[in-house]
């Protein structure tokens, strides 16, 4: 049986005495894209970078692409695509000789072309990259990631920066690629970018990994019982209940009419995530009052 | 093959990149120029060097820091503008990016040591000229000085591009890199022949400078540009090329053996 593109197991990387990342195992499938979600510091891009070849681990079994990123050669780098988190270049050459150059080092380049149209840079194509936005660097940046045509696609943290027009555009970039096939890791802050793009998610806090799921079931289904919320007699209400409409029914029947400012949700991935991380650092406080 | 064509590639962007940059091509690529012209106007009105009693004969300031200045372009194309540029690649990300290509890093080091070979020989071409036709210096017309040039000065900036790729591994920050990096240069400019004449350092600092390689690169130009005559000024009393390309020889491996050791795309576990 052949290992899944992103086979990860007890990964565990320590500086000194901190454990940045602590005992971490997931797959990523093929064609299949993955966020892994967390606040800063949780090890998110140190997890990325072990798997990208930029930093070794300190123990545990890791296989991108059927190979030990530590002893990755050119032919393993020229299927990946990287975009770093952050990028601070001079950029003292316009986008198009950027692009033009890096396709040279990949085996099978997509067209220049095509990739400055599908980061909406057409207009800048001509433009010295110091001169663009911040945005449109990161754009440039994404373009830069996606010109080898890779297999496996790293993004961290992509949209920083971005408006949400050309958040928009990147969704459907992204959308594009998970058509042609391209597994991705995706880290991102933004928790409606992950439900919209991802499979799956797994969520890091402190180094660890507290949840892993399909995207519309981490979490659990505790986490995602839906709430109702209304106005009575000036006060506000909320209930979460399994029978949303049952309960608003109810209300209605008890209010013999229309109920005040009546609200029914189903907690967003950002909600679940959120209501994790306070449930985490919850934990972490009363272990240190210990 | 692959790892030539992309080095070929890289020549021509990292050209573009130099040429665009302008601060570096300022200090870098016209230092020296600007050098021998301060020297040569300082010194304009103080008469020949190695002239006979007479007053006939000799050289003048400008002819005799001409080999000293082909000699600091060498040193500084390579050693300064490569251990900063470098540096300062490694500290704003962009060795991070290459190091995540299929770029193979001798390709990178092709395209390093391209741009500086090409800007060099404009350069010592431009402060050729400048030399020959603003302070009328007599450039050699024997092909075999001709020859002695083109191999020391192939030689030299291979050399220097070598160390200076090997240096970019000591600062510690992008930041850093011309605080590390300049007083090296500058030092060995001044013990080496550069800017003060050689042979009248005391023998210590003489002996002291012979271990560097910038002294031989420049006893080397003088033996191009300077007449027979002076060959008696060198310690020995010969031009030693012989010794030259040994020293070099032995700069270049070492400094190819600390490249291949200290450089990294990034450092890892920072």
């Amino acid at each position: 049986m052949s290992l899944a593109p992103v086979h990860v197991r007890d990964l565990l990387k320590s500086y000194g005495a901190f454990t940045a990342v602590d005992g971490i195992s997931f797959d990523i499938h093929e064609g299949e894209t993955f966020a892994l979600l967390g606040p800063n510091g949780a090890g998110k891009s140190t997890t990325i970078e072990i798997l990208e070849g930029y930093r070794d681990r300190t123990s545990g079994d890791v296989s991108v692409l059927g190979v030990d990123p530590q002893h990755g050669g050119l032919d393993w780098k020229a299927q990946l695509g990287i975009v770093l988190q952050s990028s601070g270049e001079s950029g003292n050459v316009t986008v198009l000789e950027q692009l033009t150059h890096f396709a040279n080092y990949y085996p099978n380049p997509r067209k220049v072309s095509e990739v400055i149209e599908a980061v909406g840079l057409t207009e800048k194509a001509k433009t010295r990259i110091s001169k663009l936005s911040g945005g449109q660097r990161r754009r440039v940046d994404v373009a830069l990631g996606i010109i080898g045509r890779p297999k496996l696609l790293f993004l961290d943290e992509p949209t920083t920066g971005f408006d949400p027009e050309a958040r928009r555009q990147f969704w459907a970039l992204i959308n594009q690629l998970k058509a042609e096939g391209t597994t991705i890791l995706l880290t991102t802050h933004y928790l409606d970018e992950a439900a919209t793009l991802a499979d799956r998610a797994g969520i890091i806090l402190g180094g660890k990994l507290v949840d892993i799921g399909p995207i519309n079931e981490i979490g659990g289904a505790d986490a995602r019982v839906p709430l109702v919320r209304w106005r009575q007699d000036g006060v506000e209400h909320s209930q979460r209940t399994a029978e949303p409409a049952a309960l608003a029914a109810r209300l209605y029947a008890e209010a013999s009419g229309e109920v005040d400012s009546l609200e029914i949700s189903r907690p967003s991935l950002e909600d679940i995530y959120l209501h994790l991380v306070g449930k985490h650092s919850l934990i972490n406080a009363e272990e240190g009052a210990v | 093959m692959r790892t030539l064509e992309l080095g070929t590639s890289r020549i021509l962007y990292e050209l573009k990149l130099y040429f665009r940059q302008g601060d570096s091509v300022f200090f870098t690529f016209l230092f020296p120029i600007l050098m021998l012209s301060v020297f040569a106007v300082a010194f304009s009105t103080s008469g020949n060097l190695g002239a006979a009693p007479d007053g006939s004969g000799g050289i003048s300031f400008a002819a005799f820091y001409v080999p000293g200045m082909v000699a600091a372009g060498m040193l500084l194309s390579g050693v300064q503008n490569l251990g900063v540029d470098i540096a300062g690649e490694k500290g704003d990300g962009t060795l991070k990016r290459l190091g995540g290509t299929p770029l193979p890093v001798f390709s990178y080091f092709l395209g390093k040591i391209g741009m500086v070979l090409i800007s060099s020989v404009l350069q010592v071409t431009l402060l050729l000229l400048v030399a020959r036709f603003a302070f009328n210096v007599e450039l050699p017309t024997a092909p075999e000085k001709w020859l002695t040039f083109a191999w020391v000065f192939l030689f030299g900036v291979i050399t220097s591009c070598v160390l200076g790729i090997a240096l970019s591994a000591l600062p510690r920050t992008g930041k850093s890199a011309t605080a590390v990096v300049i007083p090296i240069v500058l030092l060995l400019q001044f013990i080496s022949g550069v800017y003060l004449n050689f042979a009248q350092l005391p023998g210590w600092l003489q002996d002291f400078a012979s271990i560097f390689p910038l002294k031989w690169m420049a006893q080397g130009m003088r033996s191009v540009f300077l007449p027979e005559s002076f060959e008696v000024m060198e310690p020995s009393g010969s031009w030693d090329l012989g010794l030259v390309a040994l020293v070099m020889g032995i700069w270049l491996v070492f400094g190819l053996l600390l490249c291949r050791v200290t450089f990294r795309w990034i450092r890892k576990d920072s």
